[in-house]
């Protein structure tokens, strides 16, 4: 068989399991639902536990857990877990010098540069998709499958619910995927994973700043930032497009060119060290 | 590869190549010709520009000018151009949390063409069969080279380019890695072989370039080298002072001098019987007259240390070191 893309791909993923950073983000994505909940049990039952803004909300309905944890892990925990691979997946090789020894077999760079993007984009997928089914069923366990009301007042049946939680999901992964298209781009650019991934980190940090500067809110609707609430539209009755749609051509006009520019840097690149 | 073409093109074809980092120009101009069949020694002190050249074969680094070719193809333009083509620049390198085998696995994967199948032969090849299900973050650096010409083989490769395969290997390890590449050599496989051992080049080699300064100073045969280079005599008699002199105003003698109680020169053959009869009748009788000769070490020191090389290859005069100047080019 010839080896393609999915070959770089297939070995992609099969590399990120010997890899402790896979599971430190896995692990992160699958416990801070889990320490949520239980904040929300201790809080419920603290007499002075008022001062917990999501509270009231988050004991009536366990499928309102996801939504408040993508709601706060778009600050730096999400953008953080996809860093942590996308940062790294070709700064690694230059770290450990095996860029030359995979572009000297039959494969184009072109081939390799999409099997790792494609795995990188796949960890942040199944890193959120585990932290939001965790979120699901710990929020379940605390505080019942029930029915959760909408941003609009109107009353939501627990499976609608359940469905609209992940397609606010599939919604929040656009600006994740914007989010691991500048991991690339650093990893390839800087060639050191600590500075990709820190470095990716500071640019969504640095989006979130920009929304909060005086006399800057006419950008607030074009910032990566901003797109991260976008879900919030089918949380709305009637379910309103016009955040959705604008996060996807948002998340474009940032994440195309950065994928675009990784992509060039990779391909045109000597690979004088290791 | 089981689908590599048949081609008269040459497995490596160098032309007028360049690299260019800003001001510094690591690769100038090198033209050089691997032929089907050769173990060809690619030699230069550290800084000459012989990895980057490697890289440049092996489609790593874009040249800023020249041109390669291997077996007609170009390896900037597409990754096709290393079908049949392996190897190694500096030292091979692997995945560390992943086994011997699991990344010869992925390589081979990369590979195709058949590649996998290849891997348990590859591996008792180098001998490296017991230790296929360690790490290779705790592999020796005598087994990570073992481990790089496996990866090497899974691609059943016509040419094989090795850069320093023997560096930081142990004795038996370099011998063991000299009789794989001559085995490989025996085989039919063409080897571009880049090396600070020059012995061992000069042992498994037939052909070389030396590069000195991102430029080839002497490309050919090693035993054509060595006869540019002329016979050098070593020469002790009971006055070496008078010989001296003899041999100085001896014609057909040439890089006349003493050197620790011994008189070197350079000469032909037919020239020696002269000088025997000169230092008799000068009275200066041998004690011990014999030929030496050159060593690719010697010839090697010569062009890349001297102020200004010969660029001349297949005529190029190539100084003894003991020799006086007046031999080189």
């Amino acid at each position: 068989m010839n080896p393609g893309i999915g070959t770089v791909y297939r070995w992609e993923l099969a590399k990120l399991r010997y890899q402790k950073r896979t599971y430190l983000g896995l692990g992160a994505a699958a416990i801070v639902p889990i320490l949520f909940v239980v904040a929300i049990h201790f809080r419920h039952h603290d007499r002075h536990g008022g001062d917990f803004a999501f509270a009231t909300y988050l004991t009536r309905s366990g499928l309102a857990v996801p939504l408040v944890i993508m709601l706060f892990g778009a600050v730096w925990m999400f953008p953080l877990i996809t860093a942590l691979v996308a940062g790294d997946i070709f700064a690694s090789e230059d770290h450990n010098g095996t860029l030359k020894t995979i572009l000297t077999r039959s494969l184009e760079r072109q081939q390799i540069f999409a099997g790792k993007a494609l795995a990188a984009l796949s960890y942040a997928i199944a890193a959120i998709l585990l932290d939001i089914t965790v979120a699901v069923i710990a929020g379940s366990i605390q505080s019942g499958f029930h029915s959760l009301e909408s941003l609009s007042g109107t009353i939501v049946s627990a499976p609608k619910a359940l469905e609209l939680v992940y397609a606010s999901m599939a919604v929040y992964l656009m600006p994740i995927a914007t989010v691991a298209a500048f991991g690339l781009l650093l990893s390839a650019i800087t060639r050191n994973s600590a500075a990709a991934v820190v470095g990716t980190l500071m640019i969504s940090l640095l989006f979130q700043l920009i929304g909060i500067l005086p006399g800057l809110g006419g950008l607030q609707p074009y910032l990566l930032s901003t797109q991260f609430n976008a879900w919030q539209g089918f949380l709305r009755t009637p379910i309103d497009w016009s955040p959705i749609v604008r996060a996807a051509w948002v998340c474009a006009m940032y994440g195309v060119p950065a994928l675009v520019a990784a992509f060039l840097v990779f391909l045109r690149r000597d690979v004088a060290g290791g | 590869m089981s689908t590599f073409p048949v081609t008269e093109a040459p497995p490596v074809e160098v032309r007028g190549l360049e690299k260019l980092y800003g001001e510094l120009r690591a690769v100038d101009g090198v033209d050089l010709t691997v032929e089907h069949g050769d173990v060809y020694g690619y030699l230069g002190p550290n800084g000459a520009g012989k990895t980057t050249s490697l890289r440049m074969m092996l489609g790593l680094i874009r040249p800023s000018a020249g041109e390669v070719r291997l077996f007609g193809r170009d390896p900037t333009a597409t990754v096709e151009a290393l079908e049949g083509v392996a190897g190694f620049v500096e030292a091979p390198t692997f995945y560390p949390y992943l086994t011997g085998r699991r990344n010869l696995e992925l390589l081979a994967a990369f590979d195709g063409h058949g590649a996998p199948g290849r891997i348990d032969a590859a591996l008792d090849t180098v001998e490296l069969t017991p230790r296929a299900g360690d790490r290779v973050g705790g592999y020796s650096h005598g087994m990570k080279q073992r481990l790089g010409i496996a990866a090497a083989l899974l691609r059943d490769p016509h040419l094989l380019i090795l850069d320093e395969p023997a560096t930081g290997l142990d004795p038996a390890g370099m011998r063991d890695m000299r009789e794989l590449i001559r085995r490989l050599a025996d085989q039919g496989m063409t080897v571009l072989l880049s090396s600070h051992l020059l012995a061992e080049v000069e042992e498994l080699c037939n052909r070389v370039a030396i590069v000195r300064s991102g430029r080839i100073v002497y490309e050919g045969e090693i035993a054509q080298l060595k006869r540019s280079a002329g016979t050098t005599y070593r020469l002790r008699t009971t006055d070496n002072e008078r010989a001296l002199a003899v041999c100085q105003a001896q014609p057909g003698l040439n890089a006349v001098r003493s050197d620790n109680g011994h008189i070197s020169f350079a000469a032909e053959e037919r020239v020696v019987a002269g000088l025997s009869e000169a230092l008799v009748r000068a009275g200066a009788l041998i004690l011990a007259l014999s030929p030496e000769t050159a060593t690719l070490e010697h010839l090697f020191f010569t062009l890349t240390e001297d102020a200004e090389p010969a660029v001349q290859p297949e005529t190029v005069a190539v100084p003894h070191p003991v020799a006086a100047p007046e031999l080189q080019a």
